[in-house]
């Protein structure tokens, strides 16, 4: 069974995780019940800092030894920080997705669209009609 | 098993080289000292050193020539080996790549005839053969695509791809410069037409389109989709990774599609990956023409040399697929780059020319009624497949299949934790190579099984009844499954180490 899924944050049908820093900035990462899915998690392409990506456009890419999966921006914006650490060591998304498995930071450009992502049940409510 | 490195022996050799009877030059003046190496560390080793070697290694290894080999999605079918035969003739595998062409008429006659054979089975206007294979007959169609816009002065910049495609699409649709959105499936497994609705612009150039889908199942509004996409000025790209499912039965072309590639390798029987290689030819509509790759072979004096005509068979029904019929007269073949609007060379000379000898056999051996029977026992074997194992494991799209059939490993899970790559390991023990898993990625622990016409009841048979026996086992024994394979050299590999820390390089001690 996954991980509880933090109610400090917000989450997108894709099965992103947001955190709000509440200055512009976010922080973004896949839910434990993504990394579950994906499996041995063994390469992550991050993108570079200051790319400007639009919702639902490719951020990251996920290389599990499953599949190669798209990570898709939950919201739009600027890259300012990416998860270094992650070339040398994917398996922390694996170990500990919700915290140091995180993606990428971003500024985002329209902060209203905060307000269409999931809550923590919104999105448990979610993964309950797709596993029927 | 020691690599060949670990046998070698300093002065061990495997050939006696007779005396040079030519005065000796000096190799750091001709090619240059700073071009040679000196630590290369070759292998040393005697003829039964070698012979041994490499059968022991071939007697590891796994093809259909030793077994039932239902990889979905790739067609592993039988490579009769007549194919292999006409390759070999000297006249093909003699003829210098640099030839003159009045010297190699014959070879360019086949490539010639070899293009109209498919034209006619895919009714298509043209075909190239160049591509070296699939994936690269995917990129090829998708410049011609790009350079169609390009001469319209449209700056389109999405391509479509269903989620159930093959992952070279994507990858041709962005290395061609185009953004690639997500088309959905709908339940029954076919193009989710209000979606597809919704995305299509005149900001789209293409929809990339495998029909029968990696489902195996036939897209049945192909037409609607057809009109949908032209209605606003796109292209229907079509992936032939799965002809095998409708050579001689439909055509491509009547369909709507402007723009297909095929897979030698897969539907014409030559062989696949490393005892390839692959050819990838590409044909198009009318439309598209203009943009093929050069060199095309042109025929001089071709007048009235090349009809279709309508078999008729022992039954008195007129087949569909119209055989196409060459009139032998004096004609001579010869290299063209005369088009202005060409994307120009995707390849060295003419593709895997060798490839296409093997694929021209295999066409010209089973003939326009034959090629339709493959097509019909593909079909069939696979929805015998189908109807045995659906009460053993979840089948997430219960509808007549095409070539292949796709299961889910969820039932297996949930009931005693035995994943879909258990199943895989556990069919090794029983002689078989695996379907492929997890694949397609809609369908969450897939096993996709396409069994190809060549296998017979019994094969099928056999097959079922393994897998039958590995469901039993999962309930009852799921140790047995889960430690499986038993029966191989090594057992389970530690393939996440693999991925992540590859180590593929020997290192003398």
């Amino acid at each position: 069974m996954s991980k509880q899924n933090p109610e400090d944050r917000l989450y997108s049908r894709e099965h992103e995780w947001v955190i709000n820093n509440g200055d512009g900035t976010v922080i973004v990462g896949i839910t434990d019940y993504a990394q579950e899915m994906l499996t041995d998690i063994v390469f992550v392409d991050l993108p570079e800092i200051g790319r400007k990506v639009v919702k639902k456009a490719t951020v990251a890419v996920i290389e599990s030894v499953k599949s190669v999966s798209d990570v898709f921006a939950p919201l739009s914006g600027e890259v300012i920080e990416v998860n270094a650490i992650l070339e040398n060591t994917p398996e922390l998304i694996n170990q500990d997705a919700f915290g140091e498995g995180w993606l990428v930071k971003m500024r985002l450009s329209d902060e209203n669209e905060l307000s269409m992502l999931l809550t923590a049940a919104d999105y448990e409510e979610m993964l309950k009609e797709e596993n029927n | 098993m020691e690599l060949i490195f670990e046998i070698s022996k300093p002065g061990r050799v495997a050939a006696d080289v007779p005396a040079s009877d030519v005065p000796p030059v000096n190799i750091e003046n001709t090619i240059g000292s700073k071009y040679l190496r000196d630590e290369l560390d070759l292998p040393e080793v005697a003829e039964i050193d070698l012979v041994r070697h490499y059968t022991n290694l071939s007697r590891r290894n796994f093809g259909v020539d030793l077994g039932f080999y239902p990889l979905g999605s790739c067609t592993m079918k039988y490579n009769p080996k007549i194919n292999e035969n006409v390759a070999a003739l000297f006249g093909f595998t003699g003829l210098h790549p640099y030839a003159d062409e009045k010297f190699a008429q014959g070879n360019l006659q086949l490539i010639y005839e070899m293009q109209k054979y498919l034209c006619a089975i895919f009714g298509m206007a043209e075909f190239t053969l160049q591509p070296a294979a699939g994936a690269h007959g995917e990129l090829t169609g998708v410049m011609m695509i790009k350079k169609y816009f390009e001469k319209k002065g449209q700056n389109r910049r999405i391509i479509l791809i269903p989620d159930a495609a093959h992952g070279t699409n994507p990858a041709s649709g962005a290395l061609c410069g185009f953004d690639t959105v997500e088309l959905r499936s709908n339940s029954e497994g076919g193009v989710d037409i209000e979606h597809l609705e919704s995305l299509m612009t005149e900001d789209v150039a293409a929809l990339m389109l495998t029909n029968p889908n990696t489902l195996g199942l036939f897209e049945r509004n192909i037409e609607k989709v057809a009109a949908i996409i032209h209605g606003k000025g796109g292209l229907l790209y079509g992936d032939g990774a799965n002809a095998n499912a409708f050579m001689g039965k439909t055509r491509p072309g009547d369909l709507g599609f402007d723009v297909i590639q095929l897979n030698l390798h897969k539907t014409f029987s030559t062989p696949h990956g490393g005892g390839g290689p692959g050819s990838g030819p590409v044909g198009v509509s009318q439309t598209l023409v203009d943009f093929l790759p050069v060199p095309r072979i042109i025929k001089k004096d071709s007048g009235c040399d090349w009809s279709e005509n309508h078999l008729t068979n022992r039954d008195g029904e007129t087949s569909y697929l119209p055989l196409p019929h060459i009139i032998l007269k004096d004609s001579t073949y010869a290299w063209s780059s005369d088009f202005p609007h060409t994307i120009g060379r995707v390849r060295a000379f003419y593709g895997n020319f060798n490839v296409v000898v093997k694929a021209y056999t295999y066409i010209r051996s089973l003939g326009a009624e034959g090629l339709k029977h493959a097509t019909e026992m593909a079909v069939l074997n696979a929805n015998y497949i189908k109807e045995r194992l659906k009460s053993y494991f979840d089948l997430p799209y219960d509808r007549v299949c095409m070539h292949e059939c796709v299961f889910s490993g969820n039932r297996q899970v949930a009931e005693s934790g035995v994943h879909t790559s258990d199943i895989a390991k556990r069919l090794i023990d029983y002689g078989y190579h695996p379907p492929t898993i997890y694949f397609p990625l809609i369908v969450p622990e897939a096993m996709m099984i396409e069994p190809t016409e060549t296998e017979s009841k019994e094969t099928l048979d056999t097959f079922c009844d393994a897998m039958i026996a590995i469901a039993k086992e999962a309930k009852e024994n799921p140790d047995a499954v889960h430690n499986a394979p038993v029966t191989t050299p090594v057992s389970r590999l530690d393939e996440v180490l693999a991925a992540r820390k590859p180590d593929v390089c020997w290192k003398k001690s």
